[in-house]
Formats: C-alpha cells, sequence, structure tokens
C-alpha cells in the first residue's frame, strides 16, 4: 500500500514536473518567437542588409538571441532604435554610423533603353519587387520597392538609379503647425 | 410645417455676410482662355485621361474614364481643343501640382449629342444609378463623394429618410441659395426622382431659417410628399451629421454612414444635377459659384468647371490696393489658393477674396474649455491638441479624433489663437501615413520570406542534382561562358547607347526623381 501510494506520489509528481517543464519549454519558445515576431514588427522591412545581416528578420533574431545592438538599422533611424529600446526595455542610443545614415525614401528606377535584361538585379531584389525575364528589359514596380539599393551595384550597365520619392499629392503630409498665421473669422 | 427639430451640441452663431453674394442673380461666367480639369475631382480613385494632346473635344464629351466603383468620369465643360495633360496647380494645403487635362476653348461652346431617355419618369433604379455614375456627378456640397455609390447603397438598402440638404452654414457662401431660387424646380424634381429610386419613406428638403426666398421658392414648387424643413441657422447645420441629428433626433454612429441608420443624403446642388442629366442628357460640366468677399461686385456665377479661379475674380472686379488672399471655399474651411491658376472644380462652391481672417500669434492654451463647448461632435479639442502636439497619436486616436469633421469651431473660438483643426489635420495624416508606412512592410515582409523560401528550395534541388552526377556541371560552365560573351557585347552596345544620349542632352542621372520628368505623359504614369 506505501509501496504504491510511495510510487503514485513520485509519479504524479513526475507527471507534473514533466507538464510543467514541456509548458515552460514551449512558453518560452513562444516568448522567444514572440520577441522575434515583435522585433520584426519594428524594423522597416527595407531588407537592405546594411545591419550586417542579410534581412529584418534575421538581424531581428540576432537582437533577441542578445548577439546584435539596437542601432544597426540606417533606414528606422533614430525612430527604430527608440521603438527597440522601449520593447526591450533599454536605452536609446544613437544610430551606429558604421553602418550608413538614414535618409529620404528612394525608390530604383530601371533606365529601361538601357537594361540589357541581364537578370541580375532580378536575383539581388529582396522583395521581388522587379519584374522582367532574362534577356528583356527589367522594370521596378515601384509600390513595392523598399529601396534597399541592393540592385544598383550587380547592374553590369549602370542604368538603375536610385530616386527620391516625389512628394505627390497622395503622399503628402500635413506638417506639424507651427505659429504660423492662420485663417479663421 | 410644424416639425420637431433637435439641437446638436455646441456649433456657433456666426456672421453670415450673405447678402454680400445672394441678392443678384447669378450670371454665367466668362468662357476663359484655358480650362483645367484634375482628374481628382472627387473622393476616390483618380479618373483616366481618354483623350489625346490635340485632339478636338465637345462640350460634355468624356474625356477622363472613371476607374473603379469609387470613381467618376470627368467631361469637358466646352467645346475645343486639348493641348495638354500635365500637372497644374489646382486648390490642395499641400500646394502640390496635380494632373490635368488643358483644353482651349473654341468659343463655340457645342454640346456633344445628349442622349435623353424615353421616359425618363419611369427609369428603373438601375438605369438612374448608371445615369448618374456616367454624368460624373460627386457631392456638390463641398465633400466630393461619388452621388452613384450613395444612390447605390440607397437602392441596396431600406432607406427611412432621403434628406436633399440646402442648409448652407457656412459664411459669406450663398451658391446653394441662389441655386434654389433660381431652379427650385429642378431641386425638387431631382430630389422626388433620387427619392423614387432609393424607395424613401420620407424626403425632406432642409435649408437654413434664414434663406426665407429660397424656402418660399421650394414651397411653390413642391411636388408629391416631399416636406420642407427650417434649421437654425448655426454653423454647422449643414454637417452630415449635424443635419441627420436636427431633422431626426438620430445619431450616426462613429465610425459608421448614415445609410446605417437608414438615411441618405444629398446636396440641392446635387439634386438638380441628377434632375439635369436624366431629362436633359446634361453630364456634369459647370456649377454655382458664389464670389464674394472684397471683389468689386459679389455674386454667384455658373462657372465651366476648369475655370481659373483668376478669371473668376477679374470678372467680379478685383480690389484696388495690394493683393488680397483668395480663398477657395468658406472662411471656416476653405482652402487658401496660391496660384489663380487654380481651377474650380465639382466641389468649389465659393471664392472667398479678404484678408480679413488673419488672426493674432499663437498662445498657449489656457484651459478655458470653450473649445469643448462649441465642438458639434462633443469632442475634447483641447485634449486632441495635446496629444496631437506631443504627436501621441494613439490617445488621439482613443478620444475620436477621427469623429472630427474639421468644422473649425474650436479654433474659432480659442482666445489663444491656437490652430487646433491644422494640429488634427496634421496628426491625421500621420496616422494615415503611418497606417500606409505599416502596410508596405508588412507586403514586403512577405515578399521577403516567400523569396527566402524560394531560395532554400531552389538550393536543395540543387544540391540534389549535383548529387546524381555531375552532369550538369560541363553545360554549365559553357552557359557560364556564353553569358558572359552575351553580357560583355551588351555592355559594349549600352555604352555606345549611352555616349550618344549624353551628347544629346547633358547628364540626366544626377538630378533624377521620380516624378517631375515624367511631367505630360499620361501613359508612362502607371
Ligand atoms: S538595416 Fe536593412 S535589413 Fe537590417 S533591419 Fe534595417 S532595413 Fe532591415
Ligand atoms: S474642428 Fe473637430 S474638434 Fe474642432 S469643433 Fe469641429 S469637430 Fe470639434
Ligand atoms: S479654447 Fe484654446 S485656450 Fe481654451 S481650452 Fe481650448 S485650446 Fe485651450
Amino acid at each position: 500500500m506505501t509501496v504504491i501510494s510511495a510510487l503514485l506520489v513520485v509519479g504524479s509528481l513526475a507527471l507534473a514536473s514533466a507538464l510543467l517543464m514541456g509548458y515552460a519549454a514551449a512558453r518560452f519558445q513562444r516568448e522567444r518567437l514572440s520577441l522575434v515576431d515583435k522585433i520584426d514588427a519594428l524594423l522597416p522591412q527595407t531588407q537592405c542588409g546594411q545591419c550586417s545581416y542579410p534581412g529584418c528578420r534575421p538581424y531581428a533574431e540576432a537582437i533577441a538571441r542578445g548577439d546584435a545592438d539596437i542601432n544597426q538599422c540606417p533606414p528606422g533611424g533614430a525612430l527604430t532604435i527608440g521603438a527597440l529600446a522601449e520593447l526591450l526595455g533599454r536605452d536609446a542610443k544613437p544610430l551606429d554610423p558604421g553602418r550608413g545614415t538614414s535618409k529620404l525614401k528612394q525608390v530604383a528606377f530601371i533606365d529601361e533603353a538601357l537594361c540589357i535584361g541581364c537578370f541580375k538585379c532580378i536575383l539581388a531584389c529582396p522583395v521581388d519587387a522587379i519584374l522582367g525575364a532574362p534577356k528583356q528589359m527589367h522594370t521596378v514596380v515601384s509600390s513595392e520597392c523598399t529601396g534597399c539599393e541592393l540592385c544598383v551595384e550587380p547592374c553590369p550597365v549602370d542604368c538603375i538609379d536610385m530616386r527620391v520619392v516625389d512628394q505627390g499629392m497622395s503622399n503628402w503630409r500635413w506638417p506639424r503647425p507651427q505659429d504660423a498665421p492662420r485663417m479663421g473669422l | 410645417m410644424s416639425q420637431t427639430l433637435w439641437q446638436f451640441h455646441g456649433g456657433l452663431k456666426l456672421p453670415g455676410h450673405k447678402a454680400l453674394s445672394n441678392r443678384e442673380p447669378s450670371i454665367p461666367a466668362a468662357i476663359p482662355e484655358r480650362l483645367f480639369l484634375p482628374l481628382q475631382q472627387h473622393i476616390g480613385i483618380a479618373s483616366r485621361p481618354t483623350v489625346k494632346i490635340g485632339e478636338k473635344v465637345l462640350k460634355g464629351q468624356l474625356i477622363a474614364s472613371a476607374e473603379g466603383y469609387v470613381s467618376v468620369p470627368v467631361h469637358a465643360s466646352t467645346s475645343g481643343t486639348v493641348i495638354d495633360i500635365g500637372d497644374y496647380p489646382v486648390a490642395h494645403p499641400s500646394d502640390v501640382d496635380a494632373r490635368c487635362i488643358v483644353i482651349e476653348p473654341d468659343g463655340d461652346d457645342v454640346w456633344v449629342e445628349r442622349r435623353v431617355p424615353a421616359q425618363c419618369d419611369l427609369l428603373g433604379p438601375k438605369a438612374v444609378n448608371d445615369m448618374i455614375r456616367d454624368a460624373g456627378i460627386v457631392g456638390l456640397g463641398g465633400a466630393g463623394f461619388p452621388s452613384h455609390v450613395k444612390v447605390n447603397e440607397g437602392v441596396e438598402n431600406v432607406v427611412d429618410t432621403l434628406i436633399i440638404n440646402g442648409a448652407e452654414c457656412e459664411p459669406y457662401i450663398t451658391c446653394d441659395d441662389r441655386l434654389i431660387r433660381e431652379r427650385a424646380d429642378e431641386v425638387i424634381a431631382g430630389a422626388s426622382l433620387i427619392s423614387r429610386t432609393v424607395q424613401a419613406k420620407r424626403c425632406i428638403v432642409a435649408v437654413e431659417d434664414d434663406m426665407r426666398d429660397a424656402y418660399a421658392a421650394l414651397e411653390k414648387v413642391l411636388i408629391g410628399d416631399i416636406e420642407l424643413a427650417k434649421v437654425p441657422a448655426i454653423y454647422p447645420a449643414g454637417g452630415e451629421k449635424q443635419l441627420i441629428f436636427t431633422l431626426t433626433g438620430k445619431e450616426v454612429p462613429c465610425g459608421r454612414l448614415p445609410i446605417h441608420i437608414g438615411i441618405v443624403m444629398h446636396n440641392v446642388a446635387t439634386a438638380a444635377a441628377v434632375y439635369r442629366v436624366v431629362h436633359y442628357g446634361e453630364p456634369l460640366v459647370s456649377r454655382y459659384v458664389t464670389v464674394t468677399g472684397s471683389v468689386v461686385s459679389p455674386r454667384n456665377m455658373q462657372v465651366l468647371l476648369g475655370t481659373p479661379v483668376g478669371d473668376l475674380v477679374d470678372q467680379c472686379g478685383r480690389p484696388d490696393g495690394p493683393p488680397k488672399k483668395v480663398i477657395m471655399g468658406g472662411p471656416m474651411m476653405g482652402i487658401p489658393v496660391q496660384d489663380e491658376r487654380v481651377p474650380v472644380i465639382k466641389t468649389t462652391n465659393c471664392i472667398l477674396v479678404t484678408d480679413a481672417l488673419e488672426r493674432g500669434p499663437q498662445m498657449p492654451c489656457i484651459r478655458c474649455g470653450d473649445c469643448v463647448d462649441v465642438c458639434p461632435v462633443n469632442l475634447l479639442p483641447q485634449q486632441l491638441y495635446w496629444y496631437a502636439r506631443a504627436q501621441d497619436f494613439d490617445t488621439a486616436q482613443d478620444l475620436h479624433l477621427f469623429d472630427c469633421i474639421d468644422c473649425g469651431c474650436c479654433a474659432q473660438v480659442c482666445p489663444s489663437n491656437i490652430p487646433l483643426v491644422q494640429y488634427f489635420f496634421f496628426a491625421k495624416s500621420e496616422i494615415a501615413a503611418e497606417e500606409e508606412a505599416r502596410g508596405s512592410a508588412d507586403r514586403a515582409r512577405g515578399a521577403y520570406e516567400s523569396r527566402t523560401a524560394r531560395l532554400a528550395k531552389d538550393e536543395a534541388e540543387r544540391a540534389r542534382h549535383l548529387q546524381q552526377g555531375d552532369i550538369g556541371e560541363s553545360r554549365a560552365k559553357n552557359d557560364r561562358g556564353q553569358k558572359k560573351a552575351y553580357i560583355q557585347a551588351a555592355i559594349e552596345r549600352t555604352k555606345a547607347k549611352r555616349a550618344t544620349a549624353r551628347e544629346r542632352e547633358g547628364s540626366p542621372k544626377d538630378n533624377a526623381t521620380v516624378g517631375p520628368d515624367r511631367k505630360s505623359t499620361p501613359e508612362s504614369n502607371e
């Protein structure tokens, strides 16, 4: 009887701890996963690699592992650094100047008269924003281009420009008011 | 005509300045030297040009077609020649140019053939709706929402009340007043047509209680069981949700549309335009515009769409002295016009020439609460201002920023001259931009993930092939050699091409941006 109850106690303890550990592991896993997701959600998704990782998600993973600092993303600039600092409960710091500088949003533009259709830019584009077949001229889908510049370098005929996105009416933003005079009766 | 009226919160009793412009009958404005017709005169997707530069067009001819459901076509407002399709100034707070079709009128004002359906009184809802859409009619009260969309919603839902809005509440503006006095029959006929189309149980035509002559004119031509209503002249009585509340006591819930509570509202000028397309086959090519303020003879004019505002100021007598500010719209919600070439569009109700609207320097908020008292939507403008300024947009949204109707009452009464509405515009536009950025980041993330997966699969495939033997290897080498030669040849060709191109036009590569160098070529834009 005592043996049985002892066995039962040990067994249930084992079961409980197994459950607990399994739960902890799952929970840990989930938290780690969601941390990467959370970090990734704050990155600009330019996929430019300036952070020294092959894309935003790998950089997010590196931050979550503790391998990378939070100030390595030039496209995100101070805004992204601030958001990461808040998420991770750390102090914000200036952008690591060795990675580049944050600049106005650009999109790639292929001079279709010069393009030889070599396909190299298509291979380089991390977000499949360039359309074209081998030996046919290529073109960039501006709305999908993240401005990562990765296609510029591989082009053998140097026909890809990065152009600052024009301030058209659709992407115009209302400026923050200052002490400007205004209308009213 | 004793109706129960409800009284919305806040609002302002403002000096109307209506008598300045509503005494004289309206006159047609002269045909200008050039008409500038923007492709976007409505809320929704811009229309697409269907004419080429150099093409001759007739008055009422389609020159740009609707792109999708929430979009409307544009018609030539007089006969002439299309001389450009390019970017020109329009009335917009950004001062950014917008794509316009430019017509040089021939002066003859010849109509295209206008088709009027036989028995136009018996048309079914679909037919009426198609005619409204093809006529390019949008909300002429200022919002510019495509009318066929609203009518269609009315057809598909149960409509308790159709309200025809003639409560022209913003100071100085009298174009609806004049239109009603001069074309009351068209307004009523249009109202009854829309009412029949959406099968409204009730139809109310509402004006402000100081529009006595307009009311009398409507009374004279009233037909069927259309009701008339006078609402107190308290700004913004003509605001959609405010007028609905005043007339029915019903509130449109946050983030919902009037149709959700069984109400459809159209402006009086829209009703008249609907009548004109169904009975005369006329698309929307002109409208009533009030030209007022310090011009020599303020009045209302029937203006061809696309007419530059400067022409109207000249025709009503440019005031002496230094140039004055020109505002498109009224003093509360209008947009300052920087360039007098800016055209009258479908939503232009008023051109106000004045310098009297300047306010003193901005001072800190003294928490007087005046703004809260006047807000017709019951918001807390002072708090909204605080969070917009601090760029805490989440909290601003929690405080119902997007329910703000931009009426300007709060800024009007603010003793500290704080441009409250500008802060709200700023916050709304930042939130919209943020959402847009989040959307494109999500798309980029998705594209990146699917590409990464694809590359991994390709890599695995290659590894498997290699394992199966070396067959591929020599062919690949061969291939690579050929490819190299091809690329080399192509590079040479391109170099030559580029050299000649440079000779011709210098180096265009350096100061390139996406937009401007593609002006005047609409086809290449999309
Ligand atoms: S540097 Fe480029 S790849 Fe790295 S996180 Fe920033 S945008 Fe993404
Ligand atoms: S502008 Fe907006 S916040 Fe100000 S009074 Fe009007 S609705 Fe209220
Ligand atoms: S009216 Fe102006 S000063 Fe008064 S509480 Fe509102 S924002 Fe502040």
